[in-house]
């Protein structure tokens, strides 16, 4: 490790209870693990709902939720705003998947129509599709990153303003309903690919902690790699099948 | 029954037919393809094949073919005929076969689940619904525990005079139930994180001890003498111990939802109840006995989602147990099964652990970031031979833990 840093990386998972329907904890063992598997301090600082989201996080973790726990959730982000917004300037990275990418827009729709505030992170606005997206998902990153795989269960749709750019681009499944996925910003990942996304990505978790941390040393992903490869199966064909059906509706 | 129409009997007839065509040439066990073509063919025949029988549903997102099973042993200690489809089959399809094969009229305890029971309330004319627990389980095809709720809840407010027997100590179950004449029972809640907020008002719900309430609206848990206590309910003042063959925490709350159901609605003694629950040692393959080609034999247990896996984890990490973690992704599993990373599977270091099933390296993934040393073997059966021990335990989600009982069951 090249950076030198003399305290514990602090990987926060945000209202777990609220932000936690997709194994969202995932990502945060496996950020933290593969610190301490390279002999790095670091810690797992669980913000428990109802608390403020303090500014002294390395990175931010903002999971997938049901409906009411993410009004519940959207109003406490906003209420930490400053705090949030500080630490950003002073280096903190975001990892916002599905809910939690909603959230960090400009606004969303809940599940009664009404349009609530996000963060505003970024300049995006979600709202709700004719139809819930299921299934998975996999995106061809605009990053130096190998394509990425994940699950998706979502009803909304993105839309990304001129000035931001997605993730990648959707090789299979839904995305942010226009050919998209997520966002990609400076030190900030929107997303709607949870599975969790990182246990199956492990170059995306090490890109999100050489934000933090620099060059990381390489750290033996076999197993993830594997992991990876098998879902990667899965969802090429579910993009062969949809191509499939695509091509049967134009013929008529 | 004679009230029968020439179209129900007919219909009765065709599907036991399919019936007997799926068992004899061993693609099913029948029930439900015999169901489906009754349903096909008569689709209206649910009331009149309930007709004759008072009906008692089960339904809960853990524990309903248990506390079916369980209730079903505790009515028959009224002497009635009771009949219940006892293999877990709890869609109508798997509803109307059994009650066609009903010839006198009883008692029906009917497995139904959370979703279909909306539906077949008024067909049945049920008399009582046992509800034990909601919590998240194959989101992809179930959508969120909160909507869940919502359709019991309204089941209750167009129904007022429906018996209820239900769980006091999970939010879900209360804010459904509340509407209906319900008899409550505190069973503790293990697992918490899908009631976070209030379902009336959506504020975050205070939870102190095992107990929850709403600061915001006043939602709370509803006071009731009855509550499970170690291993002895207390039901209206009396004491009544529960000692179960089946294992853990979990099935002593199945069986004090079961005893009180019998006892306060069916009028069977409390310690009868309790004797005839004492008597069940598996339920439709649930505890099963494998032998593996050593000569020992393995354990098979069903846990398909985050508070299942939560409570067989306390369960099996006491002891010296080897555990096979086996799971699948299809349909009737769920076809996401990131539920693995809710579930502490850091309890399982020390122990021997497989990871199995057809999505066996999502199970190793979350292992090797538990920093649980573990094997991987797809096939459950081989996982289980290669561990060691006198003590393995198979504990698979749905469609691994269907083929072993239908192999060994």
């Amino acid at each position: 490790m090249t950076a030198a840093r003399d305290s514990a990386v602090r990987v926060g998972l945000v209202y777990p209870e609220l932000l936690g329907t997709y194994g969202d904890r995932g990502n945060a063992v496996v950020l933290v693990q593969r610190l301490h598997w390279r002999g790095c301090d670091a810690e797992l600082v669980e913000v428990g709902a109802g608390e403020p989201i303090p500014e002294s996080l390395d990175v931010y973790l903002f999971g997938g939720g049901e409906d009411d726990p993410q009004v519940m959730a959207s109003a406490g982000m906003r209420a930490s705003r400053d705090a949030i917004a500080r630490a950003r300037a002073g280096g903190a990275a975001v990892l916002a998947v599905c809910a939690g990418f909603q959230l960090i827009g400009h606004s969303y729709e809940a599940a009664d129509g009404e349009i609530l505030d996000g963060l505003g992170l970024v300049d995006a606005v979600t709202r709700a599709g004719p139809n819930r997206l299921i299934g998975e998902l996999v995106v061809e990153p605009d990053a130096p990153l190998p394509t990425l795989t994940g699950f998706e269960n979502h009803g909304g749709r993105t839309t990304l303003g001129p000035s931001e750019r997605p993730l990648g681009r959707v090789l299979a499944g839904g995305g942010n309903g226009d050919g998209g996925d997520g966002v990609l910003g400076e030190r900030l990942i929107g997303t709607y690919m949870h599975g969790p996304v990182l246990p199956r990505n492990p170059a995306l978790a090490d890109h999100i902690l050489s934000w933090i941390v620099g060059e990381l040393e390489p750290l033996d992903s076999t197993r993830e790699e594997q992991l990876r490869d098998a879902r990667l199966h899965a969802g090429s064909a579910r993009g062969l099948r949809k191509w499939w059906q695509e091509r049967a509706l134009a013929r008529g | 029954m004679s009230r029968r129409s020439l179209r129900t009997r007919a219909a009765v007839a065709a599907g036991r037919m399919a019936g007997w065509l799926s068992r004899v040439t061993t693609r099913g066990q029948g029930s439900t393809i015999s169901g489906r073509v009754m349903n096909a063919l008569a689709p209206n025949a649910l009331p009149e094949l309930a007709g004759g029988q008072r009906v008692a549903l089960v339904s809960a997102t853990n524990g309903k073919t248990t506390t079916t099973r369980l209730l079903t042993a505790a009515v028959a200690r009224t002497g009635e005929h009771v009949i219940s489809n006892a293999t877990g089959a709890n869609l109508t399809s798997g509803i109307a076969p059994i009650l066609a094969k009903a010839e006198s009229p009883g008692i029906a305890v009917l497995e139904v689940d959370e979703r279909v029971l909306p539906r077949v309330v008024d067909p049945l004319g049920v008399e009582l619904l046992v509800l034990g627990n909601l919590s998240r389980d194959q989101l992809d095809r179930y959508g969120e525990v909160h909507a869940v709720g919502d359709m019991w809840r309204h089941v209750a407010e167009t129904h007022p005079d429906l018996r209820v027997v239900a769980n006091a100590s999970d939010p879900h179950v209360v804010w459904a139930a509340t509407p209906a004449k319900t008899t409550w029972v505190e069973l503790g809640l293990g697992w918490r994180n899908d009631a976070a907020t209030c379902p009336n008002c959506a504020a975050l719900l205070r939870w102190s001890a095992d107990r929850f309430d709403c600061p915001s609206c006043g939602f709370g848990q509803p006071a009731t003498p009855n509550r499970l206590e170690g291993d002895t309910l207390v039901l209206d003042g009396s004491r009544v111990a529960l000692r179960l063959a089946l294992p853990g925490r979990w099935n002593l709350a199945n069986a004090a939802l079961a005893v009180t159901a019998a006892t306060t609605h069916f009028g069977v003694d409390p310690e009868d109840a309790a004797a005839a629950a004492a008597t069940i040692t598996t339920v439709a393959g649930r505890y099963m006995a494998v032998a593996l080609p050593d000569g020992r034999e393995a354990r098979v247990l069903l846990a398909k989602n985050p508070a299942g896996w939560s409570e067989v984890l306390h369960h099996l990490a006491d002891g010296d147990s080897s555990v096979v973690i086996a799971v699948n992704a299809r349909v009737a599993d769920g076809k996401d099964p990131s539920w693995l990373w809710d579930v502490p599977y850091e309890l399982l270091r020390g122990h021997p652990v497989a990871a199995a099933g057809e999505r066996a390296l999502d199970v190793a993934v979350r292992l090797r970031y538990a920093e649980v040393d573990h094997i991987v073997e797809p096939d459950p059966l081989e996982a289980a031979a290669k561990l060691p021990g006198d003590d393995v335990n198979i504990v698979s989600s749905y469609t691994p833990f269907s083929a072993l009982y239908r192999r060994f069951g």
